[in-house]
């Protein structure tokens, strides 16, 4: 599939949000979200400890379905009322802690709860559909058939991110599938991220890391405070205008601390 | 286009379909491998039997004579069925502190219902065993509902069984099974005849070469690295050797126990059940980390329901065994000893006490690292306290290995 169909047609969007609020008790987790995601699109979500991030993502995930709000999947509206919905939809969430179990080797653990056979395990299908999917995926894997518990970090998280594509969705969510990797295996992540977009499937990526987001993303939204507080795109908005955006202002912490060390660089 | 060639350049281990030697060479190098990031698998009960072996075959050469290891082999099929599912429960994470408790009372409802209410004998041997599997389903409502842990649960239920074992013989101390009867019959004296015996290794033998090499056959189909066909050959060759010298050995006394055989097929059983199928990956899974299997999707509470119903069929299974072979069951039926050696030997076996690593014939390595200790040890005339004390040690020395291998993977990032 084409990520982008130039035909004159305005692409559909995989995924739009309209006006969604969920609340935990008195606290307005999310307050009239909106949000549209395309095929072969990464939309990145930033923002503040607090925004609404996760809470976003469970939404999506049907960890916590919604109080209000409409949301569109592939142009129907749905109802995401548990996880198995979200999964059934064609929604693949990566959480952050990846959810992989040590004790099994890779192909077990992609196809977990998904198996091929039930009383005769397929071994052969998974182990080539294994294959080929990181071959797709151009990832580097030292053996299919060694414990998860021997990969590092990286490899891990793309063991995490193969896996969501085994049900074949339309829809990628990765909870900061970066925070806990080196240079290198950040660098592997994101290129993985830039496969899925390739395969033309939405992305949305949470992620505090703004050079990361800056990198990979094709559009940036910001939350703050559980509501909307900017979309950009990312070839025309610069570092500064993000985090104003996510901090809500043009004076604060981040801002008064760049300006003084640049003040710092003048008189010495 | 063939994916894995690509894969070999990414650093796939690949096993050239070779000679003897290379098979040799490979197996040497994942054992190297195993010892320097702590994954060592079964290799320290295999070493620590042969060290058993030694000593006492030094101290008293009737040891490995046919008829002690003949006898040998009947003794543990009992405690060997309990272990069983000690280790299904190990896998999912969890204990089972009752086996000993719930074998107690199945050999005491097969005793009462047979002998005093005239029940026929397999549907009173069928009433134990379910009661068994309703018991471990019941502690899995209790787990999975009130999130209260097993080791609790199991130590709770090891009392109130007891009671109920006493409470179903009453005013009985001991009930003797008839010697005739079919249950006696089969723990005591059914034996395997010779030439059943080796008909049985060679078809054992035919049926792992065959479907070793199907599966190798398949996978070179599919572009998938494969065992090479002198490896299998000389794995079939081994296993052959092995087995056909295990069996003419015990021919020079009573051969093989058709008890014993009744174990190891269960084991065989168990086996499939936990590596070919979906629920046993799922009961790997749970053991791993059980969030992860929830999301995935697994069945978590009905997985560990059913496991623990499995445990709870077994020990009962493993009672009636036990009751056979004594020929009675009474207030001592399942008694302290019963419970501990059945624990002792899942986790001496190689299963790992933190749940997702180990496997069904760990039960069998167990029990007889286990019963030849105390075999061993009657035969040089020790009496009972020392073999409770060795056979502490060595569990003891079980767990540090089952702690260190943990730790040490988790210094290889392995864990």
């Amino acid at each position: 599939m084409e990520p982008k169909i130039d035909d004159g047609l305005a692409p559909q969007p995989i995924l739009s949000l309209k006006g969604i609020s969920k609340a935990f008790g008195a606290v307005q987790a999310l307050k009239d979200v909106d949000l549209v995601v395309y095929p072969g699109e990464v939309v990145a979500i930033v923002g503040d400890n607090g925004a609404g991030k996760s809470t976003l993502v469970k939404v999506l995930a049907g960890v916590h379905p919604h109080d209000s709000g409409i949301i569109t999947f592939k142009n129907a509206p749905v109802k995401i009322s548990g996880p198995t919905a979200s999964r059934n939809l064609g929604i693949a969430t990566v959480y952050q802690d990846l959810a992989l179990c040590d004790n099994l080797d890779v192909v077990s653990n992609l196809f977990l709860g998904s198996e091929i056979g039930n009383f005769n395990l397929d071994e052969v299908q998974m182990e080539q559909r294994t294959l080929d999917l990181f071959q797709q995926l151009s990832a580097k894997i030292p053996s299919v058939r060694s414990a998860v518990a021997g990969l590092s970090g990286g490899q891990r998280q793309t063991v995490a991110i193969a896996r969501a594509l085994i049900g074949e969705p339309a829809l990628v969510v990765l909870d900061e599938p970066t925070a806990a990797l080196g240079v290198a295996q950040t660098a592997e992540a994101l290129n993985l991220i830039e496969r899925l977009r390739e395969r033309g499937l939405g992305v949305i990526l949470i992620s505090h890391n703004m050079a990361d987001v800056q990198t990979v993303a094709d559009r940036v939204v910001v939350l703050r405070l559980g509501g909307n507080n900017g979309n950009f795109r990312v070839s025309d908005v610069s570092h500064e205008d993000i985090v104003a955006a996510i901090t809500g202002g043009v004076d604060n912490a981040v801002t008064r601390r760049n300006a003084s060390r640049k003040g710092e660089g003048i008189t010495t | 286009m063939n994916p894995y060639s690509d894969q070999n350049a990414t650093g796939v281990a690949k096993e050239s379909p070779g000679s003897v030697s290379t098979y040799v060479g490979a197996r040497w190098r994942d054992f190297k491998a195993g010892i320097g990031t702590g994954d060592l698998g079964s290799l320290p009960v295999f070493i620590g039997l042969l060290l058993i072996s030694v000593i006492f075959q030094i101290l008293n050469p009737y040891f490995l004579s046919a008829e002690n290891l003949s006898n040998l082999a009947l003794e543990s099929a009992a405690s060997g069925t309990i272990a069983i599912g000690v280790v299904l429960v190990l896998l999912i994470g969890q204990i089972d502190l009752s086996v000993g408790s719930i074998s107690g009372v199945a050999a005491t409802i097969v005793a009462v219902g047979f002998v005093f209410h005239g029940w026929p004998l397999w549907l009173s041997v069928l009433a134990a065993v379910l009661a068994g599997a309703v018991i471990g389903f019941i502690y899995g409502l209790i787990y999975t509902r009130f999130g209260v842990p097993t080791f609790v649960i199991t130590l709770a239920g090891l009392m109130g069984i007891l009671g109920l074992q006493l409470w179903i013989l009453g005013k009985n101390g001991t009930i003797n099974i008839p010697f005739e009867s079919w249950l006696v019959v089969f723990a005591q004296r059914a034996f395997l005849p010779e030439v059943a015996t080796y008909l049985l290794v060679v078809l054992t033998v035919a049926l792992f070469v065959t479907s070793k090499l199907l599966t190798a056959r398949r996978r070179a189909a599919a572009g998938l690295p494969a065992a090479s066909r002198a490896g299998i050959l000389t794995r079939g060759a081994l296993l052959l050797l092995i087995l056909g010298v295990f069996s003419w050995h015990l021919s020079a006394s009573r051969g093989i126990g058709l008890m014993f055989l009744v174990f190891v097929i269960f084991i065989v059983i168990v086996n499939y059940a936990l590596k070919r199928t979906r629920w046993g990956r799922a009961v790997y899974a749970i053991g791993g980390n059980v969030e992860a299997a929830r999301r995935a999707g697994i069945p978590v509470a009905r997985t560990i329901i059913s496991v623990l119903a499995l445990g709870g069929a077994f020990a009962a299974i493993g009672g009636i065994f036990a009751m056979g072979r004594l020929a009675s069951a009474g207030v001592s039926s399942g008694g302290l000893d019963t419970n501990l050696m059945a624990i002792a030997a899942g986790v001496i076996g190689g299963t790992s006490l933190f749940g997702g690593r180990g496997s069904a014939w760990s039960a069998l390595l167990g029990v007889v690292v286990i019963q030849s200790i105390a075999n061993g040890l009657t035969l040089v005339s020790l009496d009972s306290s020392i073999r409770f004390m060795i056979t502490g040690a060595v569990l003891l020395v079980a767990v540090i290995i089952d702690s260190a291998t943990r730790r040490s993977r988790a210094l290889h990032g392995r864990a």
